[in-house]
């Protein structure tokens, strides 16, 4: 997991080094983890206000320690009962070229922080009747009060050549005191970035909550339309790609024109295992910042469907090497293989606990396929479903403890999730298109999926509840996501 | 009923022969030599009928002018001399009909005796895509293990699953989804 320490030990220098084709794929990752911000202390907003205003801009502190833990005074709430209320205008632009990028960073914070639901955001085409700010000082509270507002979003930016200089600062409407203020610099070629690194903070501030808007998607696509190297006919190629959690940026990640499939990240998100059909079905890694793949599994039989274990060490996966459908686990440097199911029926589609000492895994032992639990050691099996066809379990993070899977429903499948405290199923999706392949975020409140709800497979996220889904792909088809850390 | 009678007559002819009894033919019936050929004339107990065979034939190995020996991997896999077996729904069981494809295959293998070939297991879309990943895999294994059991060599017989990746027929009715679940051979050496 990625802790905030992590985040800013990183150097921007860094994705000037890149340049494999690859590494340009993963440059907004790498900015991500090279943004050194600066905090803007309450102390210092007159300092600020000078800057914003465009009079002496004062260079903000190199580096301050991080934000402190919320205190219980800087958190903005709502009406009893209800959301606070949060407007989101566009962004100041300090210089004449960072007009659009205000504008962008202003709608990306405002749909990250409408994707977590914790706060109720005022569409932002209902702010014209407020007078834009140009500074902090002329925040018209007052209109803002009218609309229903109780935070307001205050954001500058400022572009030197690649440079850019964002600061974005949170005032409680009723107390007209700023209650989140950070300054954020980094090169312009990815603005979205800004914003999704103060959504996340704010939701870490104002909610204690882990947001997901710097987390990726990854999922196979035949998009390309390219063929299959080979003597068959109609056999379109899959590629994996990666996308942020909002479908923005997606990025090709293989180019083997094979059929590649199933993809899931590392733990540490710099990594994808995936099936590639050469045309033998086999497993590889692709470590996304190193520009290499790995083969753990070394061309031995036919393999499916792997999963990192939760350290990263491991990778559980389907395998007919022995004859049958089995699931085994294999060190990630390909030592210590252990097989963990033994049974003449078809074991297939394992997930990891969180914890890394169960895997959850499908199995058609009893007629129909399941979903059992194991011990990583192959040892106390147990069945959870009785689905008329049920596949892909995928474990929930805490607090949650939970198994999302796919369940036939009708023609069709949906989204089920099986509550492992109560062994209560309940339903995501009802019936919109066929559903399958769910992948938890790494907050547990959302879950990937596919659906062809919309035409063909594409990829969507929800809300655990079975609210809020957001289409993420359009192009192509777009099958089996999986959410990074 | 006349026919019926003679045969009966037949019948009961060899089996007097086969089982040793006098032979008084007072009435010579000209039974047509039954394939067991010429019959037995030493007057001793006679043997059992000997069966005569022709020795087997030589396999044939593949004449120059042999369509299917002269043709490159791409043109025999784009029209296959190999007839795909057909499961039914969520299934790997090999019914009646694919154990007589997989034994016309396996006459195929044994005239090509260099031909290696992979086989690939389809599945319709109507399962899921994981699960379909190892339903395809056992229906592979499963005509892998006929072939085997038929007399071909295993290490001539590869195995994979595209579970329901690259359906044959891209309908969505059961015509399409008959025609999707398969083990489809594919030749990858000669």
């Amino acid at each position: 997991m990625r802790n905030m320490n992590d985040i800013w030990t990183g150097n921007l220098k860094v994705s000037g080094c890149l340049v494999a084709a690859i590494a340009a794929a993963l440059a907004a990752a790498v900015v991500a983890g090279g943004l050194p911000p600066s905090t803007i202390a309450r102390g210092a907003l007159s300092e600020v206000e000078g800057q914003a205003t465009g009079q002496a801009p004062a260079p903000p502190p190199a580096s301050q320690a991080p934000q402190q833990p919320p205190e219980v005074s800087l958190v903005i709430s709502g009406d009893p009962g209800t959301p606070p209320r949060y407007a989101v205008p566009d962004f100041v632009a300090l210089s004449p070229d960072a007009a659009e990028m205000a504008r962008t960073i202003a709608q990306v914070l405002w749909d990250d922080l409408a994707f977590e639901r914790d706060f109720y955001m005022i569409p932002r085409d209902t702010y014209a009747t407020v007078p834009a700010a140009q500074s902090a000082a002329q925040i018209p509270f007052d209109r803002w009060r009218e609309l229903g507002a109780d935070a307001v979003v205050f954001g500058t930016v400022r572009r030197t050549g690649d440079e850019v200089r964002v600061e974005v600062r949170l005032f409680a409407v009723r107390t007209r005191q700023q209650v989140f203020g950070k300054e954020y610099t980094g090169t312009a070629a990815n603005p979205r970035l800004y914003a999704h690194t103060a959504s996340d903070e704010i939701h870490l501030q104002q909610r204690n909550l882990r947001g997901v808007a710097r987390t990726k998607l990854t999922f196979s696509s035949d998009r390309n339309r390219e063929r299959v190297a080979g003597p068959i006919d109609n056999r379109e190629v899959k590629e994996i790609y990666i996308s942020d959690y909002d479908g923005a940026n997606q990025r090709r990640i293989t180019t083997s024109r094979q059929l590649n499939i199933n993809p899931s990240w590392s733990p540490d998100a710099r990594a994808l295992a995936y099936t590639t059909f050469g045309p033998i079905p086999d497993i590889f890694i692709s470590y996304l910042y190193r520009g290499v793949r790995e083969n753990p599994t070394r061309g031995r039989g036919t393999n499916y469907l792997p999963v990192f274990s939760p350290d990263g060490t491991r990778i559980a996966f389907m395998s007919g090497r022995d004859g049958n459908p089995e699931i085994y686990v294999v060190n990630v440097d390909g030592s210590n293989l252990r097989r963990i199911t033994n049974h003449p029926a078809g074991d297939t589609t394992p997930t990891w606990s969180p914890t890394g000492t169960q895997i959850a895994f499908v199995s058609d032992r009893a007629g129909a396929p399941q979903i059992y639990i194991v011990g990583a050691d192959g040892l106390n099996l147990r069945r959870l479903t009785s689905e008329s066809h049920a596949d892909r379990p995928t474990w929930s993070p805490a607090p949650f403890n939970e198994i999302a899977f796919t369940a036939r429903t009708g023609p069709g499948y949906d989204i089920k999730v099986y509550d492992l405290a109560t062994g209560m199923t309940r339903r995501i999706t009802f019936g919109e298109g066929s559903n399958e392949s769910p992948a938890y975020a790494p907050n547990g409140k959302h879950l990937a999926f596919m659906s062809t709800r919309a035409g063909r497979y594409q990829v969507f996220t929800i809300g655990r509840d079975g609210r809020g889904v957001r289409q993420v792909t359009r192009e192509g088809g777009n099958f089996t996501p999986a959410w990074s850390n | 009923m006349k026919a019926a009678a003679v045969v009966l007559l037949m019948v009961s002819s060899v089996a007097g022969a086969a089982c040793g009894r006098r032979q008084a033919p007072p009435v010579t019936v000209p039974t047509p030599p039954p394939t067991a050929g010429p019959p037995a004339v030493t007057a001793a107990p006679p043997p059992p009928p000997q069966r005569v065979e022709e020795a087997l034939p030589v396999p044939p190995e593949p004449l120059a002018e042999d369509g299917l020996a002269s043709r490159s991997l791409d043109e025999l896999n784009r029209d296959s001399p190999f007839t795909p077996a057909f499961f039914a729904l969520d299934s790997a069981d090999r019914d009646e009909a694919a154990r007589a494809v997989v034994v016309a295959n396996a006459e195929l293998l044994r005239r090509y005796p260099t031909w290696v070939v992979t086989i690939e297991g389809h599945c319709d879309e109507r399962g899921t895509a994981e699960y379909n990943l190892a339903l395809g895999e056992r229906r592979a294994v499963a005509v892998k293990t006929y072939l085997v059991s038929l007399g071909i060599a295993p290490d001539r017989l590869r195995t994979i699953s595209y579970g329901q990746e690259f359906p044959f027929d891209p309908g969505h009715d059961e015509a399409a989804w008959a025609k999707n679940r398969r083990a489809h051979f594919v030749i990858t050496a000669k």
